[in-house]
């Protein structure tokens, strides 16, 4: 793999700063005069096929391309360095069909009915079939999965499963799986990155998507980098909220260029609460922690999840719990409801950053919690200075995944040709109203080879259109940019409209919604992006001017944060994560349909596509034991 | 919640408007703030202009290496309340050229991560997809350690030796090297021990452990260093003693 680096005089740092404390080095080497280029094109790079964002599923996809076509070359475009993409907190694991007590037909089944009915199910048949695949695949590069001692990979339980099937890598199954996906793409001569890009806008040309404007983050400079198919793997926009297991960098970014594209935002009013984060920091105790056996308590002591529907609670140390799909093994969706509900019931500890629940895994004993879920001892004594061990988390339900995204089929491919979009950023759909725990993983390594096996056949034949369509869209974004750099000072700030933005979301369109607070959410968003366009910056330089960057995804975190909304008004049942409280139930006769918005000038028009059923008409979503035999699969 | 505030003197430098200065910050003290929640203080409220990078805030991304009080720390993860009363002094990461700010240049980790080819290599003609090598838990015992580093440049910045031999592939990049040697599935052992013992460096490193003391994820690379030392030197007088024999 080729890093491409800038020779630009003055652009990089000037000096190496040591200053050690311990050591006598704390000579400040000057090596260069400074003097750094204006906002400035560089000529145009061209490659096959173009990837945005350099996570799991972007770097799957690349290797995808290499593989079906090793002629072609890739362009891997990142703000980030790939190895921090947020892939990288991914803890529990990732599902897959592998062992003999389990059947494609289970996988299936608790995927579509965790979404509430609202996946597609051709395009889930596809991924349940292609996954233990694309696991293995993994495994042949370097994945360190937790083993059985007869050396096979071993599996834990999830919630929302007929049966385990969760690989995993001790808790940190995503920063092992971005690793090795990293470091194996690191051979492959085929692919270029670009580390610490920000793309900002998509080119098209007779109809195609044909590359995207990047600026290059350490030079300030804009780069037109052009490719016959563009594939759009960005990841998803928890940011959006103010309580989010997600970090920083997911700010939806890549939905933001697809969208203003006039490519569909699919299904954006599911949004799905993690009932595990820990207060304040909204840092997530994995699913893992209760598929290995640990338990929800209220403030009384109360196992409440026995309340909400989700079956009987089997004492800790009996040897059949826990129970799959059942109790602290339900959905996400209902325990973080449940929470809600025992919340306004008055039943939650109060806590400085709010209400919570407890957590209890101290019946696992520590070797069990040492082995098993170490980093959930790791987080919860650095951050919320309890020891797991001796005493319970407390824990609350925190915004963690965006079911909706780009719409794409099931190879990846958008509504605009050249355009692809896989992972988070994407909906497929496979996860409809609700993600079952342990599948996004998994999506990452199968839609993002399907995009790239698709985009690197696409691209065969195909010609880069030149002339004036091109240069026009690339002098708008030199003019877009150029225009906020020089705005006056005094303006609005980025954070002052990030915390107008969280806190509007979070207000209409958290777990309960209801006309009312959809509406006003919808007003103040309208307000957001007026005065989005008076942001102006502290920081005037070119160079690593992350306040440049923090203000274009803020505009486009705006721009998407209307889809969701406006999606979720107009969507007038309850379904999965989508709770109305003036729509309480599901409606099948109406909103069995995806939810499509498009943008526009005022806001954004919602139309509705089909849901595709297969073999699983939609029924009741039953948890709990007695739920678990009779929601067995169509066979 | 208090009134308490606490100082930040915060490295400052842009390449385009002059030298390097220090900038000083008051920010509200909590008793459950990072330094990286105090720098975020910063940017969002007092100055926009602050660059750094963080992302996780769960110190898994790497992303928030900086010396905090002159020890190479995670943000995310040094507590204001252990630098109390102040002033806490945020700097860039020593031994690496500085871009901007608190942001270092990673170009040299990135090519020499590159180098020691950390990834499995594997002998087999075609890649059969149909089932997983096995590995059983004692063999993943054996490199997983190692697997754990999240490139966070903490160990660069602690490393004596990197400070004099630019080219040294460094405590992190080594670890992953011995990392794949030690993997019961890999074959590519040979290849990276050729460009590990090509390298200077390793040779002057002496075992001071300073990486392995300020690792946050207890990977310990000091430890894989001298496994590779000594690797590299039975594998030395083997070659030399012994030309005819194959490598173990």
């Amino acid at each position: 793999m080729h890093r491409r680096t800038s020779n630009e005089p003055g652009a990089t740092g000037g000096f190496t700063h040591a200053t050690g404390q311990s050591r006598d080095r704390r000579a400040v080497r000057l090596q260069r005069p400074p003097g750094v280029p204006k906002i400035t094109f560089v000529n145009q790079t061209r490659h096959d096929v173009l990837i945005i964002g350099a996570g799991g599923a972007g770097l799957r996809a690349a290797m995808a391309v290499v593989e079906a076509n090793p002629e072609l070359s890739i362009g891997l475009v990142s703000k980030v360095y790939p190895m921090r993409s947020h892939t990288v907190s991914a803890e529990g694991g990732m599902a897959a069909v592998i062992k003999s007590n389990d059947a494609r037909e289970h996988h299936i089944y608790d995927t579509i009915s965790g979404s509430d009915w609202l996946a597609d199910q051709d395009a889930v048949e596809m991924f349940v079939d292609e996954a233990p695949r694309e696991l293995i695949q993994l495994e042949h590069w370097g994945c360190p999965w937790s083993r059985e001692d007869s050396g096979h990979v071993a599996v834990r339980p999830f919630g929302g499963m007929q049966i385990e099937r969760t690989w995993y890598a001790a808790d940190k199954t995503g920063f092992h799986v971005l690793h090795a996906l990293f470091q194996t793409s690191l051979q492959f001569s085929q692919i270029t990155r670009y580390d610490e890009y920000f793309a900002t806008s998509l080119l098209t040309a007779d109809g195609r998507c044909q590359g995207c404007v990047a600026l290059e983050l350490r030079t300030g400079e804009l780069h037109v980098l052009r490719a016959n198919a563009v594939i759009i793997c960005t990841g998803g926009f928890g940011r959006i909220f103010p309580f989010t297991t997600n970090g920083s960098i997911k700010t939806g970014d890549g939905l933001a260029l697809a969208y203003r594209a006039g490519v569909a935002l699919k299904d954006m009013e599911f949004v799905q609460y993690h009932p595990t984060g820990l207060p304040g920091t909204g840092i997530l105790i994995t699913e893992a922690s209760r598929g290995e056996g640990g338990i929800l308590l209220n403030s009384e002591g109360r196992r409440y999840l026995q309340d909400y529907d989700l079956g009987e609670p089997l004492d800790v140390h009996d040897p059949r719990h826990p129970q799959n799909r059942t109790m602290e093994l339900g959905p996400r969706d209902r325990l973080s409801q449940a929470f809600m509900h025992e919340q306004a019931a008055g039943r939650t500890f109060d806590g400085d950053y709010g209400d919570y629940v407890q957590l209890d895994v101290r019946h696992l004993g520590e070797d069990r919690i040492d082995t098993r879920i170490p980093f959930v001892r790791e987080l919860a004594s650095n951050y919320a200075g309890i020891d797991p061990v001796v005493e319970p988390i407390p824990v609350r339900p925190v915004v963690h995944y965006t079911m909706g995204g780009i719409d794409t089929d099931v190879h990846g491919a958008t509504t605009l040709p050249g355009l692809y979009a896989a992972g988070e950023c994407a909906c497929v759909s496979i996860n409809g109203a609700n993600r079952l725990g342990s599948n996004s993983l998994t999506e990452l390594v199968v839609f993002g080879a399907r995009a790239g096996r698709h985009a690197a056949a696409a691209v065969v034949g195909q010609q880069l259109s030149d002339g004036p369509e091109i240069d026009r869209q690339v002098a708008a974004e030199n003019d877009r940019l150029s225009e906020l750099r020089g705005r006056p000072a005094g303006g609005e700030r980025v954070a002052v409209i990030r915390d107008g933005l969280t806190t509007a979301m979070e207000a209409g369109a958290g777990i309960f919604r209801d006309e009312a607070s959809l509406s006003a959410c919808c007003a103040t968003l309208r307000e957001l992006e007026e005065r989005v366009a008076r942001i102006s910056l502290d920081d005037s330089s070119p160079v690593y001017n992350t306040e440049l960057i923090s203000a274009l995804e803020i505009d486009g975190m705006v721009d998407i944060s209307q889809a969701l909304a406006h999606a979720a008004l107009d969507r007038t049942e309850s379904r999965g994560s989508h709770q109305r409280t003036d729509y309480a139930t599901r409606d099948d006769a109406n909103y069995l349909k995806h939810s499509m918005a498009y943008r526009t000038d005022g806001d954004p028009r919602i139309e509705y596509k089909d849901v595709v059923i297969t073999r699983w008409p939609p029924a009741e979503r039953v948890y709990g034991s007695s739920g678990d035999k009779d929601g067995k699969s169509a066979t | 919640m208090s009134d308490t505030t606490i100082r930040l003197e915060v490295f400052r430098y842009r390449p385009d408007n002059g030298g390097p200065s220090f900038q000083s910050y008051d920010v509200p003290y909590h008793d459950d703030w990072v330094v990286l929640d105090a720098l975020n203080y910063v940017k969002n409220y007092i100055d926009g202009s602050l660059s750094f990078r963080w992302s996780c805030r769960m110190g898994v991304c790497g992303s928030c290496g900086m010396q905090v009080n002159g020890e190479p720390s995670l943000t995310c993860a040094a507590f204001l309340r252990d630098h109390m009363p102040g002033p806490v002094r945020v700097e860039p990461l020593t031994n690496f050229p500085v871009e901007r700010d608190l942001v270092v240049d990673m170009n040299g980790f990135m090519e020499k991560l590159d180098h020691v080819k950390p990834y499995l290599v594997r002998e087999d003609e075609a890649d059969d997809l149909s089932a997983e090598y096995l590995q059983t838990p004692v063999q993943l015992d054996r490199y997983k350690q190692f697997s754990m580093c999240i490139n966070c440049m903490l160990c660069y910045a602690a490393c004596p030796v990197i400070g004099r031999v630019d080219d040294f592939i460094g405590p992190a990049a080594l670890a992953l090297a011995q990392r794949y040697n030690l993997d019961s599935r890999d074959q590519g052992k040979q290849m990276r021990q050729d460009v590990i013992f090509q390298n200077e460096g390793i040779w002057e490193c002496t075992f001071v452990g300073e990486c392995s003391e300020v690792c946050p994820k207890h990977v310990d690379p000091a430890g894989a260093i001298q496994q590779a030392k000594l690797e590299g030197a039975v594998d030395y007088y083997k070659r030399l003693l012994m030309p005819w024999a194959r490598r173990s």
